[in-house]
């Protein structure tokens, strides 16, 4: 296997959120099979700037994939060929040499393009904030052995739990639907007996929030869980359906 | 000016609860009369910001993320400690205090640290009614388990993600209260300056991270809670945009800096596979529980194995040193974090390291497999073994791992009082970005702890006092300290932008990265500390003449953020230096080469280093001032560690 190899790029450059998008081709050189795709990106932005041409920008952070801030949208698919693994964590070891290698950013209407390859995500902030919490306080609550839980549904719940907020769902599914995310935080406190006081008003309140921002209906598809980094489970979405729908008749 | 620590008199169990009925109270209908500021929603300001909303304050708060839920204390894997004892094993709040003050090498106040084992178990409680999922066991309660040589089972965990799930609860308490109009959130915003009126913290510059807008915001209060500075070393364990800028730019502002040369080196990270590296990954420290650490004894075998001639199965039991066990046959391979990095670096120092680079050591999991069974192993460490394949593409269940020490935690950060202050008044820091309670080495699972501890239960009540004591008349931005800052900060930007150099950002990052490795990491002597201190002035010279930033300053610009972020790098690995240099011992996570027991082992100086260094800002190019604020212990005795 050589340790080194050179790919051709065609990314997406959006100066800003007003003007129109293009691809762009780039050659990259010498890339360490070792290398992250982010490194390799690196690479390609330390050889750009030096010319004088601005780099291209991405979101990420913690690069260990668990911040949920990368979000590539490779060769078709989001996060790109590698199954439960954001981009972050993606090594230039998938990708044979002298193969070209398309990248763009998430699509979908609640995601706006900031710049290049970076979109507002904003929207599930926002979500969140409809009611993707337990109402207390700090201070004043039970021990925390007084509330046991069956190890089964705390389980459960930490699979929901899991998601890193990334978007990948939104990406992958072809109505940009946002039910997996929502799904998986109704999911994790509707499993928890904390959550149950605020449970039909919860998925009340965040599925109306998710509709507001503008995410496509769910049709079940599943692409969407097919692609999620963190392999957050379809069943979170019916979980969810039977609370709201309970709740909308109640 | 000295140094006041406003330690409450009394008892030491009796400390908190006495000051807590000291503190002064703001009115219920009074608090929405007091803006505060919180910069950083991590644990430590996503808790305190939730909280201050809660109270009824009026909150702005700050990420450069583009949400609150991306904060580096997502990454933590491991755990958070409290005293709760559920496993009647024998802890108790004075055991996790004690363990702490010894683990930090009894340099930290003994009053600080016994508030947060106090305030421990309240965390608990807490996150478990925001619906954290932590592990339980069968008959529904908490599990736990016991993590970094404690002796007792005190770490409640969350699988291999319990830094996310704390955060997220946070984060969920921080969201209903934007929801309810009481905390307004500043995302994708970086702050580049504290503003003081009349000596007092008034407010903050940010610059929107997506427009380039320099924006001023005035409150009564400001609380830094921005994590972490170990990106000085530009490899380590933290995420890309973590930053010291914040904190460096409180510290020219006034407000003293504690500690500065602590830096903890984790000992089980993912070697660095060549120059193209950008950050380092954590394996968790439990793994030390299982595997073995060694390297072959000779260096032509090990030369042998970096030119993949041999593999490591090829190396007969004869061949290998289990220095671990060899050199401290008690604790073995679990001893601290500092003791196992740095016999890592000798080894590998006398060439006997392996990987690519020679800089790597195995941790060896055959005999547990031997042992327990592969199905065991796979259930304690499946995901981080598969984890290690993604990256490395080797498998660990067959051949060794690889490990390596990396900058992981500083325990340095900014001075503050019992009350979480800085020297400036109404400037407050939380979290790891604040110098109190680790002392010289963290224990793990420590940090939740305290980032929690100070966001939910210390500064909630501290910052009402101050407030209390202040009128709540509120500052306009209009005050000339607001454009007067505003301009300082356009003109470095200015400054920087029409540079227009020849070397990148990231070339002079890892030139500050290696220098600070290299003379200022895991150990230290004063001929290379006095050689940092001068390559580093000389880069940063270089730096302001030579650095290329493309782009404008009205855009996202990711250059141009780094750019702000590597120039306060260089004065902080400076300062860090000055502070190695001072401290003449060795402690925790410092260790000076001059400063060593027969065996090779760290040795404390007591009688004239019990003291915290808290460096004073002076002007650009003028010595910063050292104050020392002595430790005081009444209830410890100090001893020297030893695992043999
Ligand atoms: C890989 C890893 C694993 C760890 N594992 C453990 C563990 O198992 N147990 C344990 O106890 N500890 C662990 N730690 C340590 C612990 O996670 C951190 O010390 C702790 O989470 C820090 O929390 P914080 O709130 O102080 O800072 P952070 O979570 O880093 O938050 C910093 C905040 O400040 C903001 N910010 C920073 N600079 C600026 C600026 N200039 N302007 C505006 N905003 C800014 C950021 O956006 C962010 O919101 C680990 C650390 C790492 C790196
Ligand atoms: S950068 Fe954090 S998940 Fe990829």
């Amino acid at each position: 296997m050589e340790k080194e190899r050179n790919y051709t790029l065609k990314i997406w450059r959006q100066p800003n959120a007003q003007s129109k998008g293009a691809f762009k081709t780039y050659e990259v050189k010498n890339i360490s099979t070792g290398s992250s795709f982010l490194e390799m990106l690196d690479i390609l932005n330390e050889e750009i700037s030096e010319k004088g041409e601005d780099p291209v920008h991405f979101d990420h952070d913690c690069r260990e994939g668990i911040c949920g801030m990368c979000s590539l949208f490779i060769n078709g698919r989001p996060h790109g060929p590698e199954e439960e693994i954001t981009v972050c964590q993606l090594h230039m070891r998938t990708f044979a040499n002298g193969t070209t290698i398309t990248i763009e950013p998430w699509r979908a209407k609640a995601f706006p393009v900031i710049k290049d390859l970076i979109v507002d995500r904003t929207a599930f902030d926002r979500i969140i904030q409809a009611g993707g919490f337990v109402s207390i306080n700090t201070g004043g609550v039970p021990d925390a052995n007084a509330i046991p839980i069956a190890k089964h549904d705390a389980e459960l719940a930490m699979d929901a739990a899991a998601c890193i907020g990334c978007g990948a769902c939104v990406a992958a599914c072809k109505n940009a639907s946002a039910m997996l995310f929502v799904s998986a935080k109704v999911s994790q406190l509707a499993l928890l007996p904390q959550g149950q006081a605020e449970r039909k008003k919860r998925a009340l309140a965040m599925v109306e929030q998710m509709d507001e921002e503008g995410f496509g209906a769910c049709t079940n598809t599943g692409a969407c869980s097919a692609e999620c980094p963190k392999g957050i489970d379809l069943s979170n979405i019916a979980r969810m359906n039977r609370d709201y729908f309970t709740a909308a008749i109640s | 000016m000295s140094l006041d620590s406003k330690i409450p008199e009394g008892p030491l169990a009796e400390k908190w609860t006495k000051h807590k009925f000291n503190l002064k109270l703001v009115n219920p209908s009074n608090k929405r009369k007091y803006d505060i500021i919180v910069v950083g929603t991590g644990l430590a300001g996503g808790a305190a910001a939730a909280s201050f909303g809660e109270l009824g304050y009026n909150v702005k708060a700050f990420c450069y993320q583009d949400s609150p839920r991306r904060a580096h204390s997502i990454a933590a894997q491991g755990g958070i400690n409290a005293a709760k004892n559920y496993q009647n094993d024998g802890d108790s709040v004075f055991r996790l205090f004690y363990d702490t003050i010894k683990g930090g090498d009894y340099r930290s106040r003994e009053a600080n640290v016994y508030r947060l084992a106090e305030v421990s178990n309240n965390i608990i409680d807490q996150c478990v009614a925001q619906g954290v999922p932590f592990a339980r066991e069968y008959g529904g309660l908490l599990d736990n388990r016991s993590f970094g040589g404690a002796q007792v089972s005190r770490t409640f965990y969350a699988r291999g993600q319990t830094g996310q799930q704390l955060l997220l609860g946070a984060y969920s308490a921080l969201s209903r209260q934007i929801a309810a109009g009481k905390v307004t959130m500043f995302t994708r915003n970086e702050m580049l300056d504290v503003v003081i009126i009349d000596g007092k913290a008034r407010g903050i510059i940010t610059r929107n991270l997506v427009t380039g807008k320099i924006e001023s915001h005035s409150a009564h209060a400001v609380v830094l809670a921005t994590g972490g500075y170990g990106n000085v070393f530009f490899l380590s364990t933290n995420a890309m945009g973590c930053n010291g800028s914040a904190v460096w730019r409180a510290y020219k502002k006034g407000a003293f800096f504690g500690n500065p040369c602590f830096t903890q080196i984790h000992p089980t990270c993912i070697p660095v596979h060549g120059d193209q590296q950008s950050k380092l990954t954590l394996m968790s420290e439990s793994l030390r529980n299982d595997g073995r650490v060694w390297v072959p004894k000779e260096v032509t075998v090990a030369e042998k194995l970096r030119k993949r001639q041999i593999k490591p199965s090829d190396i007969s039991e004869e061949e290998r040193d289990y220095y671990l066990e060899r050199i401290y046959p008690s604790f073995g391979n679990l001893v601290p974090r500092d003791v196992a990095s740095r016999n890592a670096k000798n080894v590998c120092d006398e060439g006997k390291g392996v990987g690519e680079t020679g800089l790597a050591v195995y941790l060896d999991f055959r005999d547990a497999i031997k042992r327990d069974g592969i199905e065991v192993i796979k259930a304690k460490y499946g995901n981080l073994f598969q984890m290690y394949e993604k990256i490395t593409a080797e498998n660990p269940y067959e051949t060794p791992m690889m490990i390596y020490p990396a900058v992981h935690y500083t325990m340095g950060g900014l001075w503050v009082d019992y009350n979480l202050q800085t020297t400036i008044p109404g400037l407050f820091a939380a979290g790891e970005c604040n110098f109190s309670d680790h002392g010289a080495n963290r224990l793990g699972a420590s940090a939740l702890m305290q980032g929690l501890a100070d966001g939910y239960f210390v500064i909630p009540y501290t910052i009402g006092n101050y407030l209390a004591g202040i009128p709540n008349a509120r500052v306009s931005t209009d005050h000339p300290a607001f454009a007067e800052a505003e301009k300082e900060i356009k003109d470095r930007i200015n400054t920087l932008l029409n540079i227009k150099g020849t070397k990148t950002v990231d070339h002079f990052h890892k030139e500050l990265g290696k220098i600070m490795w290299e003379k200022c990491g895991m150990s230290r002597d004063e001929k290379r500390l006095k050689e940092a201190k001068v390559e580093i002035k000389k880069l940063r010279d270089e730096y302001w003449k030579d650095v290329k930033v493309l782009g404008v300053n009205e855009e996202l610009n990711m250059t141009l953020e780094k750019a702000l972020r590597v120039a306060d790098f260089m004065e902080l690995g400076e300062l860090m230096v000055e502070d190695a240099l001072d401290r003449k011992e060795s402690c925790g996570g410092h260790f000076r080469e001059e400063s060593q027991t027969e065996e090779g082992e760290a040795k404390r100086d007591d009688v004239n280093f019990t003291y915290v260094s808290a460096w004073e800002f002076k002007g650009d190019d003028k010595p910063a001032a050292l104050h020392k604020e002595e430790l005081v212990f009444e209830n410890v005795k100090l001893t020297q560690r030893s695992y043999k």
